[in-house]
């Protein structure tokens, strides 16, 4: 008899957690996801490019239903869970129904940021979060529409760029004085702003929203510099938070999400929590590698075998508005480190490797990112490059070509 | 019917360089100039050097002088007429001649004008204008085998054929790196090495490509040849060698030279220690000389440019003599000439000390030659040769100059006082190829733009007395003339318009030929008054033949002396006791060091020819001083880095390269660079003007010199399409590659890159870079669009390779891998670099060789059945050889 293991949360994190349950112990448990949105898992990355109209809706989902079944998975989708009981080990659904569980997941995401302005209410002002946002989004785009994206982060630049790809007029406008500060130095954001600007979103920097402006709807955005920018619709996109309030309720350990140990592990021994509602040794993480990666270890975990998740190195490594980004490490570069440069505006490509004591520790590369990975491994690795430096910047192969 | 162009037939020309004087079939096609050896002429039978395999690579116009300049007030170059310039040249020579003296006038000539230029030049200035003041580069070159010659045997002669060499069975190499700088002749000699055994034996301060292939290397201490040959005589002389019969017939005064002989050098022993040799290698060298009848010693530069040149020409001709060895297939004393037309030069007298014809200043030669030429107002005694030449230009007492194919602002000793000394003259005129050179530099007032080869119509002879046709394939660039045309019209406006009236330069020969003839009946070696009266049509088709050809049907080979017929009053030949053998100056305390300079394998001169051949630009990049490795350890210097070499009269910084093969106490330098092509490396400032008595030719081969390490701080290079300037303070050095120029740089004070990128960037230029600024690194290439304009390469401690980048830089376009791989410096597939090229023929570099070798390649003949290297010209085959022996 089989025990019951619940999954809170039916997207990348869970669906990956699924997959590789199947692996480790297929029988072990018999599994039941439960997802409020209406759809089978699918990859959230490319909601730009259904925003953009370059997929379908058809064309992101992660897993076909068959596969689900393959599973042995019971698929709730559509449903809220709405209570943990950690006592009585079983989760309630909007419904009312219970649900025991011998183990529980808990992959519920976050949820988007929205700032504390005047005007965020207005009809008009939307996320960028899900296919409903989409959905929304599409709803109101085309050439004569006029469209603020604010937040220049990762998000708000592929929205503004899924609009800008259905004709709309979108100005991305950002608090920081770069684009991706937290992924890109100033160089390689200097050239996604041009970038950005090519595929024709005029992008403000050091532009702070002081109000969203609009009789009923949306209609302007004020700026703290007193600036107004005429807009039919306002994406805001200036960060999320993990959605850890299912846990809250519940009582378990948080931070700024649900506190896990190395096996992802809550404060409660049956209760796990992976993906971006996670907080480990401090760190929630916003990226679909480090989600995955704990997914592993999880899995491995409840199928009895040693596990222990360390945590991820961080690396950004993504299409940004269909241009490669890669950085991960020290990629500014603290005191007491060296800097290898390559730019080569002719092909678009700019690379600054971080080294210290000879040893790789941080790397952003803009346009051509295929040498990312190889990089990342060298910084885990934490060996002096020797001869690999000579031409470490311009990537594997000519690195360790003769 | 189909018309289809035909590209035309090849032509039958002599290679410029050398003075072996190979045939070449020259073949001018739409998509540029191929030269081939040409299998019918007897110098060569089909072989080429790399340098004249690379002849098609130096035909580019850039550069060129192409019409006639003067320098105006502003001190800037300006066009002008040939009128205009004809005009004021003669009227300079008129006014300075009238005012100051014929005396104050000279013509500085060169082995590379044909016989024709020579000619008319020796005859202005010795019959028309009065004075003798008419020397050649030559005087750097062979003036000492001129005057051993004549001191020896009555005349300037070259006894023997290359058929000699083909017919030894001793070759006895002084003074002669021929592997390098007379490649044919040097391949004619393995191949009798290998093919009858013949010896060969290199007499040489210094381990070379050429001593690399003898059976016996004399690493002689400099200045000491003449002690060696005093040995060999005194030798000969006690194991009863000598040829009595021979002697006693056609020579005199063997005993005064046996006496001094055997006070110079009485024993082996006495030999090895006066030459810093091992006994037994003397013992051996004596043993093979008295037991081979056929037995050539050949000599060259180091023999000639020395203090004491003469005497050790006529120390080893006193060997051939006593044995009788001269004038018989095989055997005899062979000086191997530097330049195209040394000979010519020599036949025509265009030099100081000759009048013409191979006739000198006595009353009877003169009053022959002013009835020959009808002459006004002949030179009545000798004149200046080059270093005295100078030094009166020097002191104001010349004061017109008209140099001619020559760069004696580079070439000459003490060449940086004597760069000011030119820039002192009341009119100094240059004729020239090259718009810009360290001569033309020098305050030429006025430029003429001379043909320069493949435009060229006349004659050559080689170092075996044999005249060959240099023939046009080419058009005359711009306003470009033959060099006689320009001193027949300046003669026409001296007034001397009849005696320089040819309307061609068949005319020319035909007179030379004539006067050649004039009186001779077998009194003077040189005559070809056989040919005085060919037709243009028998001129233009002329087939190479050697002298005399003193009848229109005597035109066979043929070698003198061998039943004597000297050219000396009583008809015999001369011994000579020479003077004590050693240096002029020897090193001090303070100059530790004896400075030698000579050639590399791939360039010639002063690089107006080569430096333009990407081909020949590879195997050595910069100018580099030579040192044994226990010197360089004393001086605290490596291979790699760069050191000052300073003597009395000049300095310059060199790159360092330690060769056990350099002799302990010697430095090696070469003599090609110039202020055009490098910033450091004019060697002819550093040589001392010495000269020997008899020759005038300065001992340019071991000037006291001392050395000092100089910080390299960062090193790089550039490949770009047009020169660079760099800033001041920086040391570079400048050769061709395909597609453009690399320029070598070190600079103390560090570089801005990224700075000299921007100088070099075009307008909507890009430019892809790369910086480690941690370790001094920097690269960058600058494109126009898609198209490579230049690459910089920036690095502490070293000079990157280039070969690779050059490789990319030849192409139109590049791959984005190509691109990336460019900065990287290294090809994806992981054959980085390969390296310094070995064999340029084949363009095969020193990786792939070791590559060969270490996959097996056990000899030199298997590295070319591997890779090709070495099969061509073979002047490689040395360095193979030493590779494969050192493991490479």
């Amino acid at each position: 008899m089989s025990e019951p293991l619940v999954v809170i949360g039916n997207g990348m994190a869970s669906a990956r957690f699924v997959e590789e349950l199947g692996k480790q112990a297929l029988g072990r448990y018999s599994v039941l996801v439960i997802g409020a949105e209406p759809t089978l898992a699918y990859n959230r990355v490319l909601l730009s490019s259904l925003l953009a109209g370059e997929v379908e809706a058809g064309d992101i989902q992660l897993k076909s239903r068959a596969w689900w079944q393959s599973q042995g998975v019971t698929l709730v989708y559509g449903r809220r869970a709405q209570a943990i009981d950690p006592a009585a080990k079983t989760v309630t659904l909007e419904n009312g129904a219970h649900i025991p569980f011998a183990k529980l997941v808990l992959a519920t995401g976050s949820l988007p940021i929205r700032l504390p302005k005047p005007g965020m209410d207005l009809p008009g002002v939307l996320t960028f979060r899900d296919h409903d946002d989409v959905a929304a989004m599409l709803s109101a785009t085309g050439p004569a529409v006029r469209a603020v994206v604010i937040g220049g982060g990762l998000l708000g630049i592929e929205a503004a760029y899924g609009l800008a790809r259905t004709g709309t007029h979108v100005t991305l406008i950002h608090l920081m004085d770069r684009l991706m500060e937290r992924q890109l130095d100033a160089e390689a954001a200097g050239l996604l702003k041009r970038a950005l600007e090519q595929r024709g979103i005029k992008v403000l920097l050091g532009a702070d929203t002081a109000a969203i402006e609009g009789d009923g709807c949306v209609e302007a955005v004020r700026l703290a510099d007193g600036r107004v920018l005429a807009a039919d619709m306002v994406v805001s996109a200036v960060g999320i938070r993990p959605n850890a309030d299912l846990a809250r309720a519940a009582g378990l350990a948080l931070g700024r999400g649900v506190v896990v140990d190395d096996r992802m592990a809550t404060s409660h021994p049956d209760i796990h929590a992976i993906g971006e509602c996670a907080e480990h040794r401090g760190t929630c993480y916003g990226l679909v590698e480090p989600a995955y990666e704990q997914g592993q270890v999880l899995a491995r975990h409840l199928a009895g075998r040693a596990a222990v998740y360390a945590g991820t190195v961080l690396a950004t490594n993504l299409k940004v508005s269909g241009v490669p980004v890669f950085s991960a490490g020290d990629f500014i570069g603290a005191a007491g480190t060296e800097s290898v440069v390559w730019r080569d505006p002719g092909l678009g490509t700019y690379r600054k490797l971080v080294l210290k004591d000879d040893v790789l520790v941080g790397a952003v590369l803009f346009g051509e990112t295929g040498d990312g990975l190889w990089y990342l491994d060298l910084i885990r690795r934490g060996e002096r490059l020797g001869r690999l430096r000579e031409a470490v910047v311009f990537g594997r192969a000519l690195a360790e070509a003769a | 019917m189909t018309a289809h162009v035909e590209d035309p037939p090849p032509v039958a020309s002599a290679c410029p360089y050398c003075g072996v004087g190979c045939g070449v079939l020259a073949r001018a096609a739409s998509d540029g100039v191929t030269v081939s050896g040409d299998p019918d002429h007897p110098a060569n039978r089909g072989r080429l050097c790399v340098k004249g395999s690379a002849l098609g690579e130096t035909l580019a116009l850039d550069g060129r002088l192409l019409h006639p300049m003067i320098r105006a007030r502003s001190g800037a170059l300006e066009r002008v007429s040939w009128a205009t310039a004809l005009d004021a040249v003669a009227e300079g020579f008129a006014r300075i001649s009238q005012r100051h003296g014929a005396d104050a006038t000279a013509f500085y000539l060169s082995g590379q004008l044909l016989t024709e230029d020579y000619y008319v030049a020796n005859k202005l200035m010795k019959g028309f204008l009065g004075t003798a003041n008419v020397d050649t580069n030559s005087r750097l070159c062979m003036a000492s085998s001129v005057a051993g010659h004549r001191r020896g045997f009555g005349s300037d002669t070259v006894p023997g054929s290359y058929e000699d060499l083909d017919h030894a069975d001793l070759l006895v190499l002084v003074g002669s790196n021929a592997a390098w700088c007379h490649p044919i002749l040097w391949q004619r000699m393995v191949a009798n090495k290998q093919a009858r055994g013949a010896r060969i034996v290199v007499i040489d301060p210094r381990r070379t490509a050429t001593s690399a292939e003898a059976d016996l290397m004399l690493a002689i201490r400099p200045g000491t040849d003449g002690a060696l040959f005093s040995g060999l005589l005194a030798h000969l002389a006690e194991t009863g060698a000598l040829d009595s019969a021979y002697m006693a017939a056609h020579t005199t005064g063997f005993d005064a030279a046996l006496e001094r002989a055997r006070e110079i050098a009485p024993t082996i022993a006495a030999t090895a220690k006066a030459c810093g040799l091992a006994s037994d290698d003397v013992r051996r060298l004596f043993d093979w000389f008295r037991t081979t009848e056929r037995t050539v010693t050949l000599y060259s530069q180091g023999v000639n440019q020395s203090a004491q040149g003469t005497d050790k020409v006529s120390a080893i001709l006193n060997c051939h003599l006593a044995t009788g060895r001269i004038g018989r297939a095989g055997m005899g004393p062979f000086s191997l000439t530097g330049q195209p037309n040394a000979m010519g030069g020599r036949e025509v007298g265009g030099l100081a000390n000759m009048l013409a014809a191979h006739m000198g200043f006595s009353s009877v030669e003169i009053d022959r030659v002013r009835r020959f030429w009808g002459a006004p107002r002949m030179a009545e005694r000798e004149g200046l040769k080059a270093v005295a030449l100078f030094d009166a230009i020097e002191q104001g007492a010349v004061k017109a100059l008209w140099v001619m194919a020559t760069n004696p602002a580079a070439s000459l000793p003490r060449a940086d006082a004597m760069r000011r000394a030119m820039a002192g003259l009341d009119h100094f005129v240059v004729s020239e190829n090259v718009l810009s050179n360290d001569t033309v530099n020098s305050g030429a007032q006025i430029l003429l733009p001379a043909a320069a080869w493949g435009e060229k119509d006349g004659t050559v002879t080689n170092s075996e007395r044999r005249i060959s046709r240099q023939r046009p394939f080419l058009p005359l660039p711009g306003e470009a003339r033959p060099d006689w045309w320009i001193v027949a019209e300046v003669a026409r406006r001296l007034g001397f318009g009849e005696a320089f009236a040819w309307p061609d330069v068949a005319s020319i020969f035909r007179e030379h030929a004539a006067l050649s003839g004039f009186e001779n009946h077998g009194s003077r070696d040189f005559d070809i008054g056989g040919l005085a009266r060919i037709s243009d049509a028998e001129f233009e088709a002329l087939r190479p033949v050697q002298w005399p050809v003193r009848r229109p049907d005597d035109t066979a080979d043929k070698r003198f002396f061998a039943d004597g017929g000297f050219f000396t009053p009583d008809g015999k030949a001369r011994f000579v006791a020479i003077e004590a053998p050693g240096l002029k100056t020897e090193a001090d305390a303070g100059r530790p060091f004896i400075l030698n300079t000579g050639r590399v394998r791939d360039h010639w001169h002063t690089m107006t020819r080569t430096g333009k051949a990407p081909t020949l630009g590879r195997h050595t990049v910069e100018p580099c001083i030579e040192i044994h490795p226990a010197d360089a350890a004393v001086a605290g210097i490596a291979t790699g880095d760069f050191a000052e070499i300073a003597t009395a009269h000049g300095a310059v910084t060199l790159r360092v390269v330690t060769d056990p093969g350099q002799a302990p106490g010697s430095l090696f330098a070469p003599i090609h660079w110039t202020a055009e092509t490098a910033s450091h490396g004019r060697i002819g400032a550093l040589v001392q003007p010495d000269a020997d008595p008899f020759s005038g030719q300065p001992e340019m081969k071991a000037t006291p010199a001392a050395v000092k390490r100089v910080a390299p701080g960062v090193e790089g290079f550039i490949l770009s399409r047009i020169p660079v300037v760099l800033p001041d303070g920086t040391r570079w050095a400048r050769a061709a590659v395909a597609g453009g120029l690399g320029t070598v740089f070190s600079a103390p004070e560090g570089i801005d890159g990224t700075a000299l990128a921007g100088r070099l960037t075009p307008s909507g230029g890009s430019v892809s870079e790369m910086e480690d600024a941690a370790r001094g690194v920097y690269r960058a290439a600058i494109f126009d669009g898609a198209r490579l304009e230049a690459v910089i390469f920036v690095a502490a401690g070293g000079r990157p390779a280039w070969s690779w980048i050059e490789a990319q830089f030849g192409m139109s376009e590049l791959s984005p891998l190509a691109r990336k791989a460019l900065l990287a410096g290294r090809a994806p597939d992981g054959m980085a670099d390969s390296g310094p090229t070995v064999c340029a023929c084949f363009a095969v570099g020193l990786t792939a060789i070791k590559a060969a070798i270490a996959g097996g390649a056990c000899d030199v003949d298997a590295v070319g059945r591997a890779l090709k290297a070495g099969t061509n010209c073979g002047s490689c085959r040395p360095e193979i050889k030493k590779l494969i022996e050192t493991g490479a």
